[in-house]
């Protein structure tokens, strides 16, 4: 498919708002889906880094003879 | 009742509900989910009278007329066993043509003539390039030509 | 040399088996989008009936396909998590959900983008698009129910019995277009039949499927990661995992 411009190319031969519109919402719900995933796991190891560390530490005083 | 058998039936009387809605749902979609009416349904009057419905085929070949007004437009739907005839004042989908598929929802008048309040093109399955498109009719006049013969 | 298949169905194990495989899937799928969409918008030609409108098919038909093909799977797993009560195996289901909810908002939004311009409409009640929509509400639906129950294993059963009452959509939204009349039209490709549609388009659509169904893998091995982790925040095995952190 050899596009004669890359104006053509974004016209989509008159449908490039449904064409971009469609593209553009997938993209972003993807990069968006990943975005989630990353923030709820770091997060989760910020919060169990807080019940964590104390207990390691406890761990560490308990084990002085 | 053993908690562990309460349990239970308490799964089975839930599925069974969400079963039992499932059907209803199915049984919704054969009523009124008959999304569109052919012509020969029409034309053997199927179609609820005085109420609006959908009535689905091709555009005739050679029925669409325009009249003076500009955006009011005749035309004729069929399933190739019976023709119904439209009117429809509005935009037409792009993809709307002769001998290509349409959905149009509407009422039908006392003369037979279906009065349209929205057309809607239906495009086949089939995805090919124009001069694809065009060896395929070509082909097909060609066969025809020698089948008359 | 025999193989402990069962050694990664404890969530210990899984957790790192994911950790390795999901940068694998997310590479994959990112080089095959790129390739999908090339060709769909610089190697195959336009359509002789759609214009450049149809090039919407290629994040629209593998949309679907994922919606359909993830709740299957979720439901697999769910069922499994059901019957031999195994923690993971409902995880897993639990981390498919949004991963399905997404592709099926996106079919349907890229359905009525393609809609509009070619039927004339953005949205009509007929069979395929209505049982799409009711995909949503299950998957919607799906996740609700566990989040508002507050025991896991409880949350499990109950979203696992919804999963698989849900199951009998996903043939009624493949074969709709069969067995009613709708506006929506058959199917292109299809196992039974050659498909109707050009070579060039048919590779990029099922590239796009393909990296699709990569990306899946990629975003559910790591939301399992993280629903493991929430689980089994009170084990040995994630506090050590804390302390070498």
């Amino acid at each position: 498919m050899s596009w004669a411009s890359w104006s053509d190319f974004f016209a989509m031969g008159g449908y490039g708002f449904y064409v971009w519109g469609s593209y553009l919402v997938s993209f972003f719900c993807m990069a968006g889906e990943i975005a989630l995933a990353f923030n709820r796991k770091r997060t989760l190891l910020r919060q169990l880094s807080l019940i964590h560390k104390p207990i390691q530490k406890e761990q560490n005083n308990e084990t002085t003879p | 009742m053993k908690p562990r058998h309460k349990k239970l039936t308490i799964i089975i009387m839930s599925v069974a509900a969400l079963g039992l809605s499932a059907k209803l749902v199915l049984d919704v979609f054969q009523s009124n989910l008959v999304f569109f009416f052919s012509p020969t349904q029409v034309a053997a009057n199927e179609a609820p009278r005085g109420k609006s419905f959908r009535i689905g085929g091709l555009v005739e070949k050679g029925s669409v007329k325009r009249q003076s007004d500009g955006i009011t437009v005749n035309f004729v739907v069929t399933d190739t066993a019976k023709f119904i005839p439209v009117v429809y004042t509005g935009i037409l989908p792009d993809l709307f043509k002769e001998g290509k598929g349409v959905v149009a929802q509407g009422k039908l008048s006392a003369d037979g003539v279906f009065l349209a309040d929205e057309v809607l093109a239906k495009h086949d399955e089939n995805y090919m390039p124009p001069e694809v498109a065009n060896a395929l009719e070509q082909a097909s006049k060609a066969q025809k030509t020698v089948v008359t013969k | 040399m025999a193989i402990n298949w069962f050694k990664y169905s404890s969530p210990a194990s899984f957790y790192s088996l994911a950790g390795k495989m999901t940068p694998l899937f997310s590479i994959t799928a990112f080089a095959l989008f790129v390739a999908g969409l090339y060709i769909g918008f610089f190697v195959a030609p336009t359509d002789f009936q759609q214009s450049e409108a149809y090039r919407i098919i290629f994040i629209h038909v593998p949309a679907a396909w994922m919606s359909m093909f993830l709740y299957l799977i979720m439901a697999s797993w769910a069922a499994i998590g059901l019957a031999f009560n195994t923690r993971l195996s409902s995880m897993i289901a639990t981390a498919i959900a949004p991963t399905g909810a997404m592709f099926t908002f996106l079919a349907l939004w890229t359905g009525a983008l393609w809609g509009k311009p070619m039927w004339g409409t953005w949205w009509v009640w007929d069979a395929r698009l209505t049982s799409e929509l009711i995909l949503l509400f299950l998957y919607i639906g799906f996740m609700a129910l566990q989040a508002a129950i507050d025991d896991p294993r409880r949350a499990d059963k109950a979203g696992a019995v919804i999963a698989l009452v849900g199951v009998v959509n996903i043939p009624i939204i493949y074969f709709s277009v069969k067995w009613w009349n709708t506006l929506h039209q058959g199917a292109t490709v299809s196992l039974t039949q050659s498909p109707k549609m050009a070579a060039t388009m048919l590779t990029s659509m099922l590239i796009m499927g393909l990296a699709c169904w990569m990306y899946s893998i990629a975003v559910v091995l790591m939301r399992t990661r993280t629903i493991i982790l929430e689980r089994e925040r009170h084990t040995m095995w994630v506090s050590e995992l804390q302390g070498t952190a």
